[in-house]
């Protein structure tokens, strides 16, 4: 339990997906201009956070890992080379679902999220998220702890980041810097902050 | 042909680059750049995986079915990307290594979506395969730029070669321990942008709120 609580503290401060990883950049960088927006972003990259890593987690460890498919009596076979691929088909397939599922049984949040859910298959951060899992071996407990919160630590930083933007707009900033330039250069002041927090023993 | 062509490939190099104007494929070219020697090998995989890509996609555009087109370009993608992850595995291991996620990434990289969905579904594949590579390029030189400040000032050299010498080798160069870490990256990009913007004064974007109106006013 203890060792799960640390690697959720880690993930979500230390290797913050977006800020030590830089994953996701190209949705963090556009759709962080408003603050509930940039939130109802956040929370979908949770949502699909929490299945695809778990479930990849599985399909990692009973299909595709070095001798994997022993349960099948082909103890020889090594199909690890497939990852990528199969990785990408699960997490599409999940976003659809999730798009499907949320489309009937909760409207409200559909509609909310609507716009940003097919965006999230190609944010390098879930896909990213997914090969950490396999290159550090989580098991399946581990899995969805890292993917609870290395979702989390995503949300947060896209929405205080979407907080600096909203108060930025009313400053006087040179020409050639104005908009993505400044943006740069807040994302890399937060990230300077966020390394504050590597000093943490755990 | 020699025109176009040439426009095809040329244009993302500055007046239209994927990094620094169209905010695409950005993740990798932070993570990859703290050494020169790691950034050009991941700008040779992105520029091949975009360049063939845009080749295929576009030689199949019109046999795809538009509804399920996202997942018919991932499928060519992700393979591409499975042949350089595998080559880069067989033939140079310490950089794949280094690499660690970020090849398995390019199939989420932006640039090779963006300019499947933009171009290779249009035009013909020779231009395709023209425009993948033009667009390889200029996220190289974005890459490479960075790649050369951080590893020159960071650690005094370049493709691990010693250009400055260093205090802790009897040198004078002290270096910035700063550059090797990732904020660093945010902040040369950023500064590129700048350059690059004050050269090229049409990239300039509006504000969204004029605060000194009057006050430039009265000054000019």
């Amino acid at each position: 339990m203890e060792g799960l609580l640390s690697l959720a503290v880690k993930s979500i401060f230390v290797e913050n997906l977006a800020l030590s990883f830089f994953l996701g950049m190209c949705t963090f960088l556009a759709v962080s201009k408003k603050i509930e927006t940039a939130f109802g972003l956040g929370v979908a990259v949770v949502a699909v956070q929490v299945l695809t890593v778990p479930a990849n987690n599985l399909l990692f460890q009973y299909v595709l890992a070095d001798g994997a498919l022993a349960w099948a009596g082909l103890p020889d076979v090594n199909l690890s080379f497939l990852g990528y691929i199969s990785y990408i088909g699960v997490i599409a397939a999940m976003v659809q679902i999730l798009e499907m599922v949320l489309d009937k049984y909760m409207p409200a949040l559909y509609n909310a999220l609507g716009v940003y859910l097919p965006l999230i298959t190609v944010n390098c951060a879930i896909l990213g998220g997914t090969l950490f899992m396999v290159e550090r071996d989580y098991n399946f407990a581990e899995s969805v702890t890292y993917g609870v919160s290395s979702g989390i630590g995503w949300a947060i930083a896209i929405t205080a980041l979407a907080g600096v933007r909203e108060k930025l707009k009313y400053s006087d900033v040179p020409d050639g810097l104005q908009g993505l330039g400044i943006t740069f250069i807040t994302v890399g002041l937060m990230s300077l902050g966020f390394m504050a927090f590597s000093g943490i023993q755990l | 042909m020699a025109d176009p062509a040439k426009k095809v490939v040329l244009d993302p190099l500055v007046n239209n680059n994927p990094i620094t104007l169209q905010v695409l494929g950005i993740c990798s070219a932070l993570a990859v750049t703290s050494s020169l020697g790691v950034a050009l090998i991941m700008c040779l995989a992105l520029t091949s995986v975009t360049a063939f890509s845009n080749l295929f996609i576009s030689m199949i555009r019109n046999q795809i079915p538009n509804s399920i087109r996202i997942i018919a370009q991932m499928a060519i993608i992700a393979s591409l990307v499975i042949v350089v992850d595998q080559i880069l595995k067989a033939y140079a291991y310490e950089v794949s290594k280094q690499l660690s996620v970020f090849v398995g990434l390019i199939i989420t990289n932006c640039i090779v979506m963006g300019r499947a969905e933009a171009f290779a579904m249009k035009e013909a594949p020779g231009a395709s395969f023209l425009d993948g590579i033009g667009n390889g390029l200029g996220y190289s030189i974005i890459l490479i730029a960075v790649g050369v400040v951080r590893e020159l000032f960071g650690s005094g050299s370049l493709m691990g070669i010693e250009i400055m010498p260093l205090v802790s080798n009897g040198g004078w160069y002290q270096p910035m321990g700063l550059m090797l870490l990732p904020p660093s990256a945010f902040f040369i990009i950023g500064l590129l942008i700048w350059a690059q913007r004050t050269w090229k004064k049409d990239q300039v974007e509006d504000r969204e709120y004029q605060i000194h109106q009057v006050h430039r006013a009265e000054v000019l």
